[in-house]
This record gives structure tokens, sequence and C-alpha cells, in this order.
């Protein structure tokens, strides 16, 4: 067992030989093999993070190094991995609910030709193998590889079904709109090359290089982490591509849109915490961006009618949770909150999956309704869920996200009120879409009803565990208020700061028990409302505003998008096909007309051949004799 | 005799034979102006000997003066050679064409 920290090198290998196996045989593969494998390997990882795990927690780490991946004149960067309290956690969560979803994936996705199955399990392989590389990196190069790696992964997923206009033009969005944050990420690394001539994370945190940074230096340089964070991670002003990306298979929106890759900002940032505590500005900023986000996006989820918009708008908010954690301090947080919502945001896209797989594509929530006695292993599991997002005390959601609460309270109490708004919300429009979709009456055709159905047990397994998970997943941070120890915090201590709370128990319980009450205000409030569901109009005055998402892609279209494109039409008609074509096709023409007319002196009459001869040599001539 | 005189008569020879060349279509006609140029060459090489001939640089070598009336001598054997070759061509461009009209052939095809 001792020697278990020499294999984690496996861990990323594994999905990169099962994306290379059923990437070049996607033609020959059968569909159960290309699943068994695509599976398979994730599992094989899982095992080997859950061995690495018992190692982390025991207290052995490791950073590792492997062969030198560059090496310029002063800058050497290693290609070395940091197996520690942080990654390993993040391991667990990647390959655990990855493989769960690629167990699931082979059945959502059993319509698929054979050879479109295997691509689409090599770029979910391939999609791992960019994840891990991003959280077991030891270096910020390396995570930058897998963090580039993952968008590529998000890009091609989301245009999976390419033949669909819309999808690519989602799957364009999101990469243009992630390459935005790539930039800003990229920036920030140079700006660290330059001022401490190092990647590493441990020379880079080590107080001998903080000491060469000025304040200004650290507060440009997390500002602009900041702003990849914010690509990736669905913030304020780039969280328009996560809604979009919704496009893709559900499983992949389940892994890659609200379990694994949009947290990466998070790790990124939780992983960095050392630099963005020596940047209240940033820690500012990050904080309002991320309360604004959770607000927005809660607002907007209230008034979506397609199921997975609404588990999108969900997941941006939720993500707007984390940042506002991190911009408190309070980074031990933010990770638990990362982690619960793997399991229930990951629970409820895939259970969103088996009631499209259901109703054979449908993804409007006011044609389905009363579900629950179809299907009522994915209604169960889903409303444990809905229970877990909305905070209701026992499941895993209310741990973290008391947590974050507590944390801002002690900061700022009218961010706390804003935050606490912002979960009623998330409570009101999760049971809105429950309610609205399993309860009451079916509201879709004829065909569509008899057509209900449970899904395979491949579909249901991972949903009863991920709920499982969704109760139990709290329990690895009961605060001390309630008489547990946060065992998560004390295992992450050596990584990452906690916050210190200023608050006393009381205040905590009164805090629990205000937030919990209010809840469930919001969920009667909810039920009320939505029981008696009918397809209502189109809604007016601010609800419209809402459905329309604050405008906000309509204003980045009239901003951004359209002055783009008229400079890009501009350049295509006036530049380039009339300046540069221009000038190639005049040179073209000259040379075609001026030949036509030398053509003339080849006229085949010997005399004139002899009298330009002969014009020739007088001239020859008189520069002889007069020049 | 000035040598101006000789100058003069060949520069009119050339000329005349060069103006020939140029507004005659007639091949024969064309041939002999070329052979009137050769001539008037010619008679400009062998005047030019005969002045070098009587002048003081001629005592250095003894076959100086006649160095050029030999060259022309030469000349006129390879000038006899040519016409025959060029009468010859003459001759078969009349058997195909009918013609002896060096316009009539300006193409290259056909």
């Amino acid at each position: 067992m001792n020697n278990i920290l020499q294999l984690v090198w496996l861990i990323p290998l594994l999905p990169l030989v099962g994306f290379v196996i059923n990437g070049l045989g996607r033609k020959s593969l059968s569909k159960n093999l290309s699943g068994i494998i695509g599976s398979a390997v994730v599992l094989a990882s899982f095992v080997l993070s859950t061995l690495v795990f018992m190692q982390v927690k025991s207290g052995t780490t490791a950073s590792l190094q492997y062969f030198n991946f560059l090496e310029l004149s002063k800058l050497k960067v290693a290609f070395d991995f940091k197996i520690d309290q942080l990654s390993s956690l993040f391991l667990l969560i990647i390959t655990g609910v990855g493989f769960l979803i690629h167990v699931y994936s082979t059945a959502y996705m059993h319509d698929e030709d054979g050879k479109d199955f295997a691509k689409y399990f090599a770029y979910l392989n391939l999609f791992v193998f960019s994840m891990l590389l991003l959280v077991m990196g030891g270096n910020y190069l390396i995570m930058f590889i897998g963090w580039e790696g993952v968008g590529l992964c998000s890009y091609l997923l989301i245009g999976y079904w390419f033949r669909n206009t819309d999808y690519t033009d989602a799957a364009k969005k999101a990469f243009v709109m992630n390459r935005i944050g790539d930039l800003g990420f990229l920036l920030a690394l140079f700006w660290l090359i330059a001022k401490v001539g190092t990647l590493q994370f441990d020379e880079v945190f080590s107080s001998a290089s903080l000491a060469k940074l000025s304040i200004k230096d650290i507060t440009g340089i997390t500002l602009l982490m900041f702003v990849g964070a914010t690509g990736k991670s669905a913030q304020i002003p780039l969280y328009t591509w996560l809604p979009d990306a919704m496009a893709g298979p559900t499983p992949v929106s389940a892994l890659i849109h609200a379990a694994t890759m949009v947290t990466a900002g998070i790790y990124m940032i939780a992983r960095s915490n050392a630099l963005f505590s020596l940047a209240p500005l940033t820690q500012t900023v990050i904080t309002v961006i991320g309360l604004a986000t959770a607000l927005l996006a809660a607002s907007i989820a209230i008034k979506q009618n397609d199921i997975k918009k609404v588990l999108a708008y969900s997941t941006v908010s939720q993500l707007g949770f984390m940042f506002l954690a991190l911009g408190t301090g309070n980074y031990v947080a933010a990770i638990f909150h990362v982690m619960t919502h793997a399991f229930f945001k990951a629970l409820m896209f895939l259970g969103s999956g088996s009631v499209i797989h259901a109703m054979g594509g449908e993804q409007d929530i006011r044609k389905m309704g009363g579900l629950h006695k179809h299907m009522k292993i994915t209604s169960i599991t889903f409303f444990i869920g809905c229970l877990a997002i909305s905070g209701i005390p026992g499941f895993s959601g209310f741990f973290s996200k008391d947590e974050i609460l507590s944390g801002v309270f002690s900061h700022n109490v009218v961010l706390y009120s804003l935050a606490l708004f912002a979960a009623l919300l998330t409570a009101f429009y999760m049971f809105r879409l429950y309610i609205v979709t399993f309860t009451g009456s079916f509201r879709g055709t004829h065909d569509q009803e008899h057509h209900l159905h449970e899904s395979p047990k491949a579909m249901t397994i991972p949903l009863i565990i991920l709920a499982v998970l969704s109760i139990v997943g709290g329990y690895v941070g009961v605060p001390e208020a309630l008489g547990g120890h946060h065992e998560l915090a004390l295992y992450l201590t050596p990584v990452v700061k906690s916050a210190e709370h200023h608050l006393t128990h009381g205040t905590e319980y009164t805090l629990m028990v205000v937030s919990t009450f209010l809840v469930l205000i919001s969920i009667l409030f909810s039920w009320l409302k939505f029981r008696n569901y009918k397809i209502e109009a189109d809604a007016k005055g601010f609800g419209k505003i809402l459905q329309n998402k604050w405008y906000v892609d309509d204003i980045y279209q009239l901003l951004i998008v359209r002055p783009l494109q008229n400079v890009a039409g501009f350049l295509n008609k006036i530049v380039e096909s009339k300046i540069i074509d221009g000038a190639v096709n005049g040179v073209g023409k000259l040379i075609n007309y001026g030949s036509r007319q030398m053509r003339w002196l080849q006229s085949g009459q010997v005399g004139a051949y002899v009298l330009l001869m002969v014009i020739g040599m007088l001239i020859l001539f008189f520069i002889q004799l007069f020049l | 005799m000035d040598i101006k005189a000789y100058i003069v008569l060949s520069l009119t020879l050339f000329t005349i034979g060069i103006i020939g060349v140029l507004v005659r279509r007639n091949a024969i006609v064309i041939f002999m102006c070329v052979e009137l140029m050769l001539n008037a060459v010619n008679l400009l090489l062998v005047a030019f000997s005969k002045m070098h001939a009587i002048s003081n640089t001629a005592k250095l070598s003894p076959t100086f003066a006649s160095d050029a009336q030999i060259f022309v001598f030469f000349i006129m054997v390879v000038a006899a050679a040519e016409v025959s070759v060029g009468l010859a061509i003459i001759v078969m461009m009349y058997r195909n064409v009918h013609t002896v009209d060096v316009n009539f052939l300006n193409r290259l095809k056909n």
C-alpha cells in the first residue's frame, strides 16, 4: 500500500488509453464493447483514486516529477503531479461521478449508431483525462493543459449532434467564451513567470516568492486568474454559454456542465488560496460577482420552461454561491459545496435525462406533468436532489450551503440577506420544476403518455447511488454547532486555510433555523402556486424580462457580436475582395493586357522583323557615335 | 584616291541593299539585295586594306597589307556557297506554293 502514490500516473493514463481505443476503433468496436471499455477505464481510475485517497488521508502526500516538460533559458517547467488533500478529493469526485455517468450513458445513448456511440465514449474519456490532468498538475502549466483540454472536450460534446446548426453554434459559443477567460488565465501565468520565474505550486506559494510580489502584482495576477475562472465556471459576464451548452447529450451536461468542468475555476482559486488571501480587492470582486451571478441566474431559472435550462441556470447560480464562499475566504465551504453540488446536480441532470428519455426527447416541462406515477425511481431520486439543493436539514446541500451562508454572515449582513434570498429562489424554482414535471396530470400527447416508462437499470442505479450520496455526502462536514467535527475542514487543513469563524454556536443555530424556516415557506409557496399548473400564456412585464433571461444574450448580440460581424463583413467585402483581390487580380490583368499588346510585334512578316532590326542597329549606331 | 569616296560608295550600296530588303517582297530580289550589302562590306574591307598598306605601320609585318584582300576572297567563296543554298530554298518554296512572295509564308503553323 505504501507505494500506491507511485502509481498515480495510471489514473489519468487509463482514460487516455480508453480514448485512444474507442477513438481509433470506433468503426470496428461493437456498442457494448466500447461502452464497457469507456466505463471500465474510469472505474479503474476510480479504484486507484480511492486507494490514493486512503493513502493521503493517512497523511502521506507527494509531489511526483516525471520529466522536463519545457526548458527555456531561465524557465524550467517539469511534468509533475501534486497529490495532496485537495487534488485527491477532486480525483474521487471526478472519477466517481464520472464512472456513474459513463454507466448511465451506455443506456442513454443506446439509440446512436455504433460509430457515433464509440465517438461519444472517446470524447467522454478524453474529458476525464483532461480533467484529471487539471487537478493533478503540480504546476500551473500542467493545470493549463488540462484546462484547455476540458474546454476542447466540452466543445466537442456540446456539438456532438453536429448536424444541427443550433447545437454547433452553442458549441462555438461555449468555446469562444471559454477562450476569453483562458486568455486572462494565460496572462496571469505570464505575469507570474515574469515576476517569480516559476509556475510550480510549492515554489510560487512559498514565502520567498510571495515576497517578490508587490500588492499590485498579486491583485493583478489574481484578477486575471479570476477572469479565467469566470469563463470556465460560468460567472458574470461570461456565463451565457452554460445554458446554451445544454445542447449536448444530457449525461454530458451532468458530467461537464454540472459536476466537474465548471468547478475547475473553483479548484484553481482554492489551489491558489495563498495568493488570493493576499488580495483583498480581488476577494471583494469575487464576492460581488459570485453573489450577483447567484441572484441573476436564480431569477432567470424561475421562468424557464426547458427542464435542462432550469438546471443549467441553477448550476450557474450554485457556482455563484461557491464563488461567494471563495470571495469571503471560506475556501473549505466552497470545496464542500463543489462536492455536494456534484452529487445532487449530477443526480438531477441524470434524472432530467431519464425524463427526456421517457418523453421521447421532449424537454418542455409545460408538456409534462404527473410523471411520478410512471417513473417512481426517477421521481423519488429527483425529489431527494431538490431537497438537497434547497438545503433541507439532513440533506447534503444543507450543510454546505449553511456553511457558506454563515461565512457570509460573519462578513457582512447585507450580503448575507441577498445570498439567503438567492437560496430561497433556488428552493422555489427547484420545487416549481419538480411539481410541474412530476405531479398533477399529464399534459403531453396521447402517444407520449402511452410511451412513458421507467428507464432501464443502467440509468436508475446511478440515480439511486447519487441520491444516497446526496443525502449522506453532507455528513463529512457537520459543523461544530451541531456536534460534529467538520471532518472535511480537518482533512483539508494542510492545503487550505479554513475560515476563522467568529460566530457563536447560538448565532449559528439561529441562522440555521431562520434559513430552514424561510426555505420551507418558499417551498410551500411554490407548491401552492404550481400544484394546479396549467399552461400559462406568455408572461408579461417583469416575468417577460425573466423569461428572456434579462435580455443579456440580446445585449451581447447587439453590443459585441453584431459590431464584430459588421467589422468582419467590412473586411470580407471591402478589404479582402476589393483591395487585396483587386491588387492581385490587377497585376494579372496588367500582364495579360500587356502581353496582348506585345503580341502584335510577332506578326510573322519577315519585313517587319528586318525593319525592327535595322531600327535597333541604327539606335545603337547613334548611341555609339553621339552619346 | 581619297578613302572617303570608297566609304561613300559602299555606304550607298549598303543602304540600297537595306532598302531593297525592306521594301521588296520578291524573294529573289531580296536575295540580290542581301548580296549587294555583302559586297558593299567587301568593298570597304578592301579599301581600308589598301589605305593601311601605304601607311607606315605596314612595315611592321610583311603580310599586313594583303590580309584583308585574302579575306575578301574567302568571303566571296562562302557567299557563292550560300547563294546556292538560298536559291535552292527559293526553288523549293516556288514548287510548294507557286510564288516567291516572302509575305505569303507568314505563319509557323499550317
